[in-house]
């Protein structure tokens, strides 16, 4: 059962195969019993979730079923569960259980999908390995000794160990499409304002969006039709009228232009990856795409450009974990002053700490001219580049990562390799494109993603290019071993 | 030496609008703690601030009513603290583009001159909330109710000279304010704050001395108070040979002085940048024009028009457009006796004397203005006499009906008949044959004051109701 895709899943519930309280009960025990080998859950709750397959098991008995009613799934620890620990990987928020839902969970809760339960994540989603979370890293299903990716990798790895049939997860600088290739899944980031962010803790205002992550593009579709619109709670939420994205899934490739631009397949990819995603092109092509190289002149600053505008968000979006609300408090303050700064120092981890200074540093009198606003400046460079590729290509492709899953505890010394990690993804959040990630091979029997950007709204199009590629090919339907099941 | 205060003032104007600025919590005063604070306004995870549009609007009406230029894409920024009052870690303010640009308005002196003082801008921010210290026992407790209010900060221009002006212009921007209905314009209830910015210069100069700022002065004394201070104790200080230090101070009403606030009170850098979770607020031209169709007539334009129309003074004028309901309620008065110096003489001696002895409000008023319009009227007619009338509004005052009906039941209704007064007339001078010899014999200004015994006797004799212009002709004739 768990190995079926989330519109497999959906169809044998509502031709009464078995039960959502059947499924759910399948993926409760899978975890309880697997993820200690891969830590990617912080919370379940079990009672919760089988009352809420019940409850869908009623409204499909009912015929009032949508696609996802009764389906199980697992949300990223970002995103805001009423009555359920919410805790950003941090030991911050440890405590914190919300009085509310995020609106990406108040419309899955009303689609009738069921919470299996939260996963890890890079510490507030600041990290590409989940290795900076409080609970723990998480260990990559296809290989237990290298990281999964992150920040989403709780959400990645829960959906190729086959303990979820799919997932939530948040994207700000790669954060759904890097541990999507790590882990072997299909992610989409959607375009910003897409999918609302109101309820979906902030790591940088501007850049942050929430996606689907499974185990095809077909479901990525299926999630996304529930999580997109505008939400008039969030101002930065998008008006723009919501498609159905599985009506087009089919639609041919014939003609289709793909753009390959040269600073994706340079220096720094790994050999054996571009090897990969070669291969991965070309069956576009024979499914009718031309390939067309494209210049995005301002590549060279997207790295600095989003360590700044990210960590200078980050920065001030952190402040209100200040121990006087909600979430940890440091025992016994002496002082006001006392209360802040040791509530702080216990309640973040390194990495948070570093972003929030960097930011601080970045926003601080007498250098905001010379890194904020300059970041701002290239950042509608770094779009415009986009914008004129689009011109002449319908969408862009290339690596997702430089190369596949790294050991855990790797990059342990070096903050700046790590950011490196997300040379490829950066720049499609500082223009708010959408853009996903589906598996395109192995490389050491580690999976490669394939990353395709599209135009802003054009998540439709991308979707439909994955899953004819999809259709063509077989890398998506693998799975990892887990000892109970044979690969 | 003498010295030249040059001062400017930033006023946080609480808009009263129903909901707060960035959430859909009430801004009622005086809630329970913490009762009208949402998810949004305790900043907890992953919430989101919503622009509320009836505050963008009353912003807008400000701006007009300054005749300043709108903001036509101004932005929201972060401005960065740490204050338990303030629960996100960062205000959302105004900073680069704020939504109303440079104004300019009249202000009425209390010798009756006026002045034009600049606007340099106003934006729009959000309230912080409150922290109580007392009752928590060595804790301090924080109530959220007033955090996201929103505010508008007008910033003037260094354009005030002293204590008197600073108040001219606060009420002045109170009354244009309340005219507009953008705010109740409580002071009490803290919907003025007001910070007050002041240097000193030789007399003379054009260069800035080194200013202080005052922060939270809350009622028009206090700001008259705090300026004098100030000014003496920089004065002081410069005719010592000392310099002035660039700082923020507090005035302690109760000690009546400024001190300066301790360090830590005074953040240094705020880190503003525009706030990622707000789109630009863009405002196009019908948008300004709907509002400035439905702006009301305002006080400089109405304080301008009664001294011309009515030909009353400017100081009259100005007591009388003060408020619209008090300059609505004049007109009425106006409208109902034809006269609008007995009508402003009315309004302000005996309708304001009353309110304020009774310390009550225009709303609370027991006489309708078109009943005082009456009243005048009968005084007008020659009916009763001023006199009489301030009996009649007695009267009316207690609830006991019109003029016309007070009068008639009363019996005060003037005697105006020759025959009954001519009656009355022979019986004083009957009565009082002393006086009539001295009259007599009297030169011709002593004559005059004799008349006026006489009146008085008549006056007496009739109650008062006699008219005492026919008295007097009466008189004339009577005594020769």
């Amino acid at each position: 059962m768990h190995k079926h895709t989330v519109s497999q899943l959906s169809r044998g519930l509502r031709e009464g195969k078995y039960s959502s309280v059947e499924v759910t009960r399948h993926y409760l025990q899978r975890i309880a019993r697997l993820d200690e080998r891969y830590n990617a859950f912080i919370s379940v709750d079990e009672q919760a979730a089988l009352a809420a397959a019940e409850a869908a098991d009623a409204r499909l008995a009912s015929g009032d079923g949508a696609p996802l009613t009764g389906i199980p799934l697992a949300h990223k620890d970002i995103f805001c569960t009423q009555g359920l620990k919410t805790s950003c990987g941090s030991r911050m928020l440890d405590n914190f259980v919300p009085p509310y839902d995020a609106t990406v969970i108040e419309r899955f809760r009303s689609a009738g999908s069921v919470i299996l339960g939260k996963t890890n994540m890079d510490e507030f989603a600041m990290g590409s390995s989940n290795e900076s979370s409080y609970y723990g890293a998480t260990h990559n299903p296809w290989n237990t000794g290298c990281v999964p990716g992150g920040s989403s990798g709780g959400s990645a790895a829960a959906v190729a160990a086959l303990l979820a049939p799919a997932a939530t997860g948040t994207d700000t600088g790669g954060s759904i499409r890097q541990p999507a290739a790590f882990c072997g899944i299909t992610g989409l980031k959607p375009t910003y304002g897409r999918v609302s962010r109101l309820g979906m803790i902030a790591f940088a205002s501007s850049l942050d969006q929430g996606g689907p992550m499974a185990r095809s593009a077909e479901d990525c579709a299926l999630l996304l039709n529930t999580m997109a619109g505008h939400d008039p709670r969030d101002s930065t939420s998008s008006d723009v009228p919501v498609e159905d994205y599985t009506a087009g899934l089919e639609k041919s490739l014939e003609g289709l232009r793909i753009g390959l631009p040269d600073a994706y397949f340079g220096e720094g990819l790994d050999s054996a990856t571009g090897e990969c995603i070669r291969l991965a092109l070309k069956e576009l092509e024979a499914l009718g795409a031309t390939l067309t190289a494209v210049s995005l002149p301002h590549s060279a600053l997207t790295i600095p450009t989003y360590y700044i505008v990210a960590p200078a968000e980050a920065s001030t979006n952190l402040s209100r974990y200040d121990g006087v609300r909600y979430g940890h408090r440091c025992a016994d303050p002496a002082d006001l002053h006392d209360l802040y700064t040791r509530t702080r120092e216990e309640g973040f981890g390194d990495e948070v700490k570093r972003r929030i200074l960097i930011g601080t540093y970045a926003l601080s009198a007498g250098y905001y001219d010379a890194y904020y606003k300059k970041a701002q400046q290239a950042r509608r460079l770094i779009r415009q580049d986009f914008l004129d590729c689009f011109q002449s290509v319908d969408i862009i492709a290339g690596p997702t990562t430089p190369g596949p899953a790294f050991a855990l505890g790797a990059k342990d010394n070096d903050p700046v390799s790590m950011y490196l990690e997300d040379v490829y993804t950066l720049a499609v959040n500082l223009a708010g494109l959408p853009g996903m990630s589906l598996p395109a091979g192995f490389v050491q029997d580690k999976p490669v993603g394939l990353q395709l950007i599209g135009p802003h709204f054009g998540e439709g199009r991308l979707l439909n290019i994955a899953h004819r590629l999809q259709q063509a090919t077989d890398w998506h339907t693998r799975t990892p071993a887990d000892g109970e099941n044979a690969a | 030496m003498n010295w030249e205060s040059v001062i400017g003032l930033e006023v946080h104007l609480q808009l009263a609008t129903r909901s707060k600025i960035f959430s859909g919590s009430a801004t009622t005063f005086g809630a329970e703690p913490n009762t009208q604070a949402s998810a949004v306004d305790l900043a907890m995870p992953g919430m989101l601030p919503v622009l509320n549009a009836e505050a963008v609007h009353y912003a807008v009406k400000f701006g007009l009513g300054i005749g300043a230029e709108i903001g036509k894409r101004s932005i929201f920024d972060r401005k960065n603290y740490f204050y338990p009052d303030s629960p996100k870690g960062y205000q959302i303010s105004q900073f680069e583009a704020p939504i109303v640009g440079e104004g300019r308005f009249e202000i009425s002196l209390p010798d009756g001159s006026t002045r034009s003082i600049g606007i340099t801008r106003a934006h729009l921010e959000e309230d912080a909330g409150k922290s109580l210290h007392e009752d928590y026992h060595g804790q301090s407790g924080i109530d959220l109710n007033r955090a996201g209010t929103p505010l508008l900060e007008i910033v003037s221009e260094p354009d005030i000279r002293n204590a008197t002006e600073a108040v001219a212009y606060l009420k002045a921007l109170h009354s244009l304010v309340t005219y507009l209905e953008i705010s109740d314009g409580n002071m009490a209830e803290g919907s003025m704050r007001c910070d007050i910015n002041i240097s000193l210069r030789a007399q003379g100069s054009t260069t800035l001395g080194t200013r202080a700022e005052i922060k939270n002065v809350n009622s028009f004394r206090f700001v008259e108070k705090a300026i004098q201070h100030e000014i003496e104790r920089q004065a002081d200080i410069l005719e010592d040979g000392g310099t002035i230090v660039q700082e923020t101070r507090l005035y302690d009403a109760e000690r009546d002085e400024t001190r300066p606030m301790r360090s830590k009170e005074v953040a240094n850098d705020y880190r503003y940048f525009p706030e990622p979770d707000l789109l630009p607020v863009v405002i196009d031209d019908a948008y300004i024009a709907d509002i400035q169709r439905t702006l009301p007539e305002l006080p400089t334009t109405k304080r301008h028009r009664f001294a011309e129309v009515y030909g009353l003074s400017n100081y009259d004028a100005n007591v009388l457009a003060d408020t619209r309901p008090l300059a609505d309620y004049f007109e009425v008065v106006v409208g109902a006796c034809n006269d609008a110096k007995i009508a402003a003489n009315w309004v302000q001696v005996e309708l304001l004397g009353q309110l304020n002895r009774e310390q009550t409000s225009l709303a609370q008023c027991p006489v309708p203005a078109a009943d005082l319009g009456g009243l005048i009227a009968r005084i007008l007619d020659g009916s009763i006499s001023g006199k009489i009338a301030k009996q009649v509004f007695e009267a009316m005052w207690q609830g006991e009906g019109s003029a016309d009906a007070i009068i008639e039941a009363r019996g005060l209704k003037q005697v105006s008949d020759s025959g009954a007064l001519e009656g009355i007339i022979t019986e004083v001078i009957a009565g009082h044959p002393e006086q009539v010899q001295q009259f007599l014999e009297a030169d011709e200004g002593r004559r005059k004051k004799l008349t006026g015994f006489f009146v008085g006797q008549v006056m007496k004799a009739s109650k008062g109701q006699a008219n005492p212009q026919m008295v007097n002709e009466l008189l004339a004739k009577k005594l020769v």
